[in-house]
């Protein structure tokens, strides 16, 4: 197949499956049942394209495939094309997209079951796929920023999704609206870039940033700008409030759109323009920080929280940072080795909560039967608040009244149950808040009932929390490793604070996930009545992609060895470092590490070959470091397992305890709404409702009322003339006339 | 003493200005209409003149139109002054202002 036509067909398949979900579904109410012909259409039209990628995969040559459609706008000197580009960096975006995107597909056939949105969740899920592409593929910034802004609208449709309840489209909009900053910054970057280069395909921009050695200030900007943008796609300080929030929507859509794809669009787009963002240092250094405070910030929050889906989330958030931390040391490859790793786990760790919740939603079922089967479906909404919290209270008063043996209400009853089957040793504690089918301290010991979800759970942990061998400890380590390069070698002190930060996040990360992983998967039931209802295993369905994620969260690894690994094969770099940056030929550049002083020797004497004055770190301390990270992971794992396995839930208290003002704090995920709400929303909103009261009492309504006033002065006088006696009319007829015979007689 | 074209002009100019003079002066309805017809008339003189002077008979054509919408005037004012005069039994215009209010 050419691959002109099998560019188009990974497309425009996508799009043809959100049309015929969407409209079908839309103008044809019968067909919205029929979940089976939704769910193959959805699945097909982006399983078809990853087939398709893997062919272009294989039989890609090295040389970019750029194929122009059409000419989308022309205006002046501005000519935009429809254009795409099959380079090393798209296709890998491309297979992960559209691969992960076809397992979360299938997971959700089973896991959106019953839900009277079933069409519309396809077809905005379609859409997000089609919107991605163009994101990656795009060969300009326009059909980049096209897909930019079309995944930004699949994320608010469907954080949206269940848009009866005001808390998830609260989330919707905060989304869009934060997502709208960033945009707006990554506008302006375009119109700094197109008045000085005059074009804005990536060739014009690349081939402009690969011959400059001495940046024009407006380099920094565009760069600056476009971080600015990828810290509102992509969940950076100070924009990376939206994203625990958007956890409001359906979990596939947590795993697809929130950890796995769009969030990592802003890192797709400083690898893409690497060359430019190698030419500005200073902002580098930012990217790099940002990156670093951002990741640790976010640990320590996740640390704090008991929703299952917001430890993930404020987990990607922390991840996100350091694939920045990676891009602010100009190693973008890393950056997309750590996305392709991320979306392996992060995706499997999210589809395994959407598993979770979905058993725990059964249970609930089975607690309060007469309860909660409106909205949503069978088990349809992930984020139950508050009110419905109250209204099983209410449910289990109920069922105390009447007096059924196994009255379930409250921590007396699951206690109680707990004695009766003998299992109740001292660290479960039973969890006394409402029921929450989200909420980890209303699970344990779900290992035993869902061994599946269980175990692939289990390996994505480990792959997050860097144990050796597993996926994320080679990209997570390799990271370190160049932030400890870009130190030890390039000389920037910046690189030093981020390391550290890393190694400290690093191990940060080991005992959240293990927290995590330890409170819903093992120690004992903490439902109520857990010695009669059982969480049932999820479907196969949802239980494929997770095997084929948590083997991938596995091996995923290998592709990016690190390179004294490399060398004992023989190997000079790894295969993903070959592939993105192709020796200077890819589309990844790379900096040349150069201590400053030697550079300017080198400069002095005019030498070209500086690169050559460059010496690498030495094996041992490679290894030294490989070590060292290693041991980081393994020790947070150990330690965070033996702690909440012997203690549960008290353990928290003791954190709680210990750690007093700096977790409530962390609790409270450091007052950064708040702080919105006072220094954005409030003044804003404020200001803007005072200004425009003034100008709407002054002008508005002075426009309106004016005309209204001037109407009826004007008619008052106007009325005048008409006297009703047929003489002064006659009078006026011969006036006019004599006044027209004189003009056109005298004049 | 000869009789040119001035002398009609000059009495269909008299004709007109007395036609003018009564419309704009008197009061009584029916006089009115009769000082609209001079008007009129005074014009269709000067229509015949202007074609006896040209040589043209589409001046005297157009005087036969004038008298027909001259005479179905005629009839409908004259209806009309009568229909009023019924209400008001009076002819005078001066008291013909309902359309004022």
């Amino acid at each position: 197949m050419p691959p002109k036509l099998a560019i188009q067909l990974i497309l425009l398949l996508p799009l043809a499956g959100a049309i015929f979900n969407g409209v079908l579904g839309l103008f044809f109410p019968a067909i919205r049942r029929s979940e089976r012909l939704i769910a193959t259409v959805g699945t097909a039209v982006v399983a078809i394209p990853f087939a398709l990628a893997v062919m272009l995969f294989l039989g890609f040559e090295g040389t970019p495939i750029v194929e122009r459609y059409f000419t989308w706008m022309r205006a002046g000197d501005l000519t935009v094309d429809f254009a795409y580009r099959v380079d090393q960096l798209s296709l890998l975006m491309t297979l992960i997209i559209t691969g992960i995107g076809a397992l979360i597909h299938l997971y959700s056939a089973g896991y959106m079951h019953g839900d009277e949105g079933y069409w519309r969740f396809f077809a905005y899920l379609n859409l997000f796929i089609f919107a991605m592409l163009n994101l990656v593929l795009g060969d300009n910034l326009p059909v980049l920023f096209l897909g930019w802004e079309g995944v930004g609208l699949c994320s608010y449709l469907l954080i949206g999704f269940w848009y009866k309840e005001l808390k998830n489209s609260a989330a919707a909009t905060k989304a869009f609206v934060v997502n709208r900053v960033g945009d707006f910054a990554f506008l302006m970057a375009m119109f700094i870039v197109f008045k000085n280069l005059g074009g804005l395909d990536f060739d014009t921009i690349l081939t402009f940033a690969r011959g400059t050695t001495e940046a024009p200030a407006w380099v920094g900007w565009v760069v600056f700008l476009m971080f600015v943008g990828a810290t509102g796609k992509s969940a950076q300080i100070p924009l990376f409030v939206w994203l625990p929030d958007a956890m409001a929507g359906p979990t596939p859509v947590s795993a697809l759109i929130h950890a796995a794809t769009m969030v990592t669009s802003g890192l797709y787009l400083l690898a893409r323009m690497s060359p430019l963002v190698l030419l500005a240092p200073n902002v580098m250094a930012v990217v790099a920080v940002i990156g670093a405070l951002t990741a640790i910030m976010a640990a320590t929050i996740a640390m704090t929280q008991n929703d299952i889906k917001k430890v993930l989330a404020y987990s990607t958030v922390s991840q996100l940072g350091f694939m920045f931390m990676a891009a602010g040391v100009g190693a973008f490859f890393v950056a997309i080795f750590h996305v392709m790793t991320h979306a392996f786990f992060k995706g499997c760790l999210f589809l395994g909560s959407g598993s979770v919740i979905h058993a725990m939603h059964g249970v609930e079922h089975e607690l309060y039967p007469h309860h909660g089967d409106g909205g949503h479906g069978a088990h349809g909404d992930d984020a139950k608040g508050g009110h419905d919290a109250e209204a099983h209270d209410s449910a289990a008063e109920t069922a105390t009244a009447g007096a059924t043996p196994h009255a379930a209400s409250g921590h007396t009853d699951a206690s109680h149950a707990a004695e009766a089957h003998g299992a109740a040793p001292a660290h479960a504690l039973p969890y006394d808040g409402p029921f929450d089918a989200q909420d980890m301290r209303t699970m344990g010991g779900l290992g035993k009932y869902m061994p599946a979800t269980n175990i692939t759970f289990l390996l994505a942990t480990l792959a997050i929390s860097g144990i050796p061998l597993f996926s994320g400890f080679f990209s997570k380590d390799e990271i370190l490793f160049q932030d400890f390069e870009h130190g030890f070698l390039g000389g920037y002190g910046y690189a030093w604070f981020v390391w550290v930060v890393g190694l400290i996040t690093a191990g940060m990360t080991a005992i959240y996930m293990t927290r995590c992983y330890v409170l819903t998967f093992r120690g004992e039931p903490r439902w109520p009545d857990a010695g009669r209802v059982h969480p049932r295993e999820s479907p196969a369905s949802m239980t494929i992609p997770l095997w084929v994620l948590g083997v991938l969260s596995v091996v995923g690894g290998f592709v990016g060895l690190p390179v004294v690994v490399n060398n004992l094969f023989g190997f000079e770099h790894s295969w993903i470092h070959h592939w993105l940056t192709n020796e200077g030929a890819g589309p990844v550049s790379e900096p040349r590490h150069v201590p400053a002083d030697q550079l300017a020797e080198a400069v002095a004497h005019g030498a070209g070959g500086a690169a050559e004055a460059a010496h690498g770190v030495s094996p041992a301390l490679e290894w030294g470091l490989l070590l060292l990270g290693g041991l980081i992971g393994l020790a947070g794992v150990l330690f965070a397992w033996r702690a909440y396995s012997r203690h549960g839930l008290a353990f928290d208290e003791k954190v709680k305890q210990a750690w007093g003002a700096l977790y409530r704090r962390a609790a409270a995920k450091y007052h950064w709404d708040e702080f919105y709400e006072r220094v954005v929303r409030r003044p804003l909103i404020g200001g803007a409702a005072e200004g425009m009261a003034e100008f709407d009492a002054d002008v508005v309504d002075g426009a309106v009322n004016g005309m209204g006033t001037g109407a009826r002065a004007s008619a008052g006088r106007l009325r005048l003339l008409q006297t009703g006696f047929v003489g002064s009319y006659a009078l006026a007829i011969v006036l006019g006339t004599a006044l027209v015979l004189a003009l056109v007689l005298f004049a | 003493m000869d009789v040119t074209l001035n002398w009609y002009l000059s009495l269909s100019a008299l004709l007109f200005t007395i036609g003018v003079i009564g419309v704009l002066t008197r009061r009584n309805a029916i006089v009115l209409l009769m000082s609209v017809e001079l008007m009129l008339n005074a014009v269709n003189l000067t229509l015949v003149a202007l074609s006896q002077a040209m040589g043209e008979v589409s001046g005297q054509i157009l005087v036969f139109f004038v008298m027909s919408v001259a005479a179905a005037e005629a009839a409908i004012g004259l209806a009309l002054v009568i229909a009023i005069f019924r209400r008001k039994v009076t002819v005078d215009i001066t008291e013909f202002n309902l359309f004022k209010h």
